[in-house]
């Protein structure tokens, strides 16, 4: 029963993270049609800024405020330079959505090689808010709270930007049809390169919160881009709240498994992802 | 096809040089430094790879991420049966493995949207990859396996074997009716099925055959290594090298991912081994995003395009 409860809450926890890593990829997948291979890496580097920075006597939580717009900066240029002209050069939606993904997966490669000739290959880690707090019998480190409180405010933060403002709606017209959206006015590049944008700082911050409670190393970013896509279809395609849940159910599965066998935990996300893809391909919040 | 009808003529000048060059190949252990025969290993070996990832993925539009899979399958299917069985028999063996597997995944995938077929397939290799290493870890209590090494010269001559088989198959299936059927999913599918065809077991026959010489490849190759384990058997760069090399020499003929994996085999070796090693994913990576956006028909299609831009002005100065 304990064992049950910390790994519940447990999985919640990390669950949190992976929900924020998650919504950024909903946006680069669901809305802008770029599964992005490289998504991981945007993590890996806001993790390495952030104990770049926090060596250097910056607050880990205040990084969040120069790493978040660092990434969206880039996530925009990345779009309107590279695939933005993939999509115009491209004859139909279909080889977009693969141009784009081998292109992303050249992007993988030249960062993760930046970062291990800047950063090595050897994991990294500091301590913040390392004290214990106990939940309910169970142990639970100060700085993974606070990272999942972190998350969840921003997460529900983006949410209420989606829901309220004008530049949200653009961005829910333009996930259910992209081209009709701009036939109604809306400006499809500017609103696509946003949504990549705002993808990439989530990942970005993701990394940040992820620097103060785990071990980091240049590596790292894969897995949770394989994560993220697994959450993603879970949740449904373009469905930002589905991706927001669906991280909080992949942190406790996740948990669970390696808490059992660790060594099957990608064997697991893979079984969900075909069972997924043959049972429900529209994910739980999919219309 | 009588023998009569053939237009030897046309024939011996469209086969003309390729066969004249096959067999300088053929021949080069004879002559040749120990050095190039072994480069022409990579040649083949790559060129195999990539030609069997085009038959699917070219054709069809859907991007298979698996090779490394397959390949590893094959590589396993070595260290399990090379001391058993004849070499000969452990190819096919390990070709039909890799086929059987690739009908499975087919059969269950291929009837998703590309995408999700593309991280499907990758994710098999890093499945593989974990299930083993689970295996042999936790149930055997071993790590890693030896293979029976062979010499430089029986590697050559297989791979040369296997090349040959996979240029016929290819051939004979851009010309027969699959082929048509292939071309035209990968016009507009739904066009194909509403036409008559059998899309889906097309697409999963056509997946298993580019198996075989993937797997196939694996078994050979996996001679020169001594030494297995997952990490070297299911690497993902072999899922990703083949089709950049087929992408970069072009899809529109055979010779594209001939083209595209001799130069790039040349370009990894000429990388990995000089001051630039530190720097080769890097480049790898940037010619990937470079290939895709500006060289979309890769350089066969360029050199087309160029051709057909110089017999135009020439056709101008004439006129």
């Amino acid at each position: 029963m304990d064992l049950a409860f910390s790994i519940i809450l447990g999985g919640l926890l990390i669950g949190g993270i992976y929900s924020l890593v998650s919504m950024g990829l909903s946006l680069q997948y669901g809305v802008a049609k770029v599964l992005n291979i490289a998504h991981g890496e945007f993590l890996m580097v806001g993790a390495f800024l952030t104990f770049w920075l926090h060596h250097n006597g910056v607050d880990p939580l205040v990084t969040v405020l120069i790493v978040g717009p660092l990434m969206f900066v880039i996530g925009f240029v990345l779009y309107r330079f590279v695939f933005n002209t993939i999509r115009r050069k491209t004859p139909n939606p279909g080889v977009f959505e693969s141009n784009s993904m081998l292109a992303s997966f050249g992007f993988l490669f030249i960062v993760q090689n930046i970062a291990v000739l800047i950063w090595g290959t050897t994991p990294q880690s500091y301590a913040y808010l390392s004290g214990a707090v106990s939940i309910g019998g169970s142990l639970f480190n100060e700085n993974r709270l606070v990272a999942a409180a972190f998350a969840i405010a921003i997460g529900t933060a983006f949410y209420l930007f989606l829901a309220r403002t004008r530049t949200g709606k653009a961005i829910r017209a333009a996930a259910q049809d992209a081209s009709i959206a701009g036939l109604m006015g809306v400006n499809i590049n500017n609103t696509l390169s946003l949504c990549f944008g705002f993808g990439a700082a989530m990942a970005g911050v993701a990394g940040s919160l992820i620097s103060i409670c785990y071990p980091i190393y240049t590596t790292m970013g894969l897995g949770y881009t394989l994560i993220a896509i697994v959450v993603v279809t879970l949740g449904g395609l373009g469905s930002i709240p589905g991706s927001f849940i669906g991280g909080f159910i992949l942190g406790v599965i996740g948990t669970g498994v390696t808490a059992w066998e660790p060594g099957l935990s990608v064997a697991a996300y893979y079984i969900i992802f075909i069972l997924l893809l043959l049972l429900r391909p529209k994910g739980i919040m999919g219309k | 096809m009588s023998l009569s009808t053939i237009n030897w003529k046309q024939l011996a000048r469209k086969a003309g040089v390729p066969m004249v060059l096959l067999i300088a190949v053929a021949f080069l252990p004879l002559y040749g430094p120990g050095y190039t025969v072994t480069m022409f290993t990579y040649f083949l070996e790559y060129t195999i790879l990539s030609i069997s990832w085009m038959i699917f993925s070219g054709s069809t539009g859907y991007i298979s991420l698996a090779t490394a899979a397959f390949y590893g399958i094959g590589i396993y299917t070595a260290a399990l049966l090379g001391e058993t069985l004849p070499l000969f028999i452990v190819v096919i063996v390990g070709g039909l493995a890799s086929a059987a597997i690739a009908f499975v995944v087919g059969a269950i995938t291929l009837r998703l949207r590309g995408i999700y077929f593309a991280m499907f397939t990758f994710g098999l290799v890093l499945l593989l990859k974990e299930v083993i290493y689970f295996w042999e870890i936790d149930i055997t209590g071993t790590r890693g396996r030896f293979v029976v090494l062979q010499s430089n010269e029986t590697i050559f001559y297989y791979l040369l074997g296997i090349f040959i088989v996979t240029m016929v198959a290819t051939i004979l299936l851009k010309r027969s009716k699959y082929g048509l059927a292939l071309a035209s999913i990968g016009l507009n599918e739904e066009a194909a099925a509403h036409s008559g065809i059998n899309v889906t077991m097309v697409k999963v026959l056509t997946y298993a055959l580019s198996a075989v010489f993937m797997g196939a490849v694996g078994v050979i190759m996996a001679t020169k290594l001594t030494y297995v384990d997952p990490g070297v058997a299911f690497n993902p760069m072999m899922s990703f090298s083949p089709a950049l090399m087929a992408i970069f020499g072009g899809m529109g003929s055979l010779y594209g991912p001939i083209v595209g994996s001799v130069l790039f085999t040349y370009i990894q070796e000429l990388l990995t081994t000089g001051v630039l090693k530190n720097y080769y994913m890097l480049i790898f990576g940037a010619i990937l995003v470079a290939t895709i956006l500006y060289l979309p028909n890769g350089i066969m299609g360029l050199a087309q395009n160029l051709w057909k831009r110089i017999g135009g002005m020439r056709a101008h100065t004439r006129g």
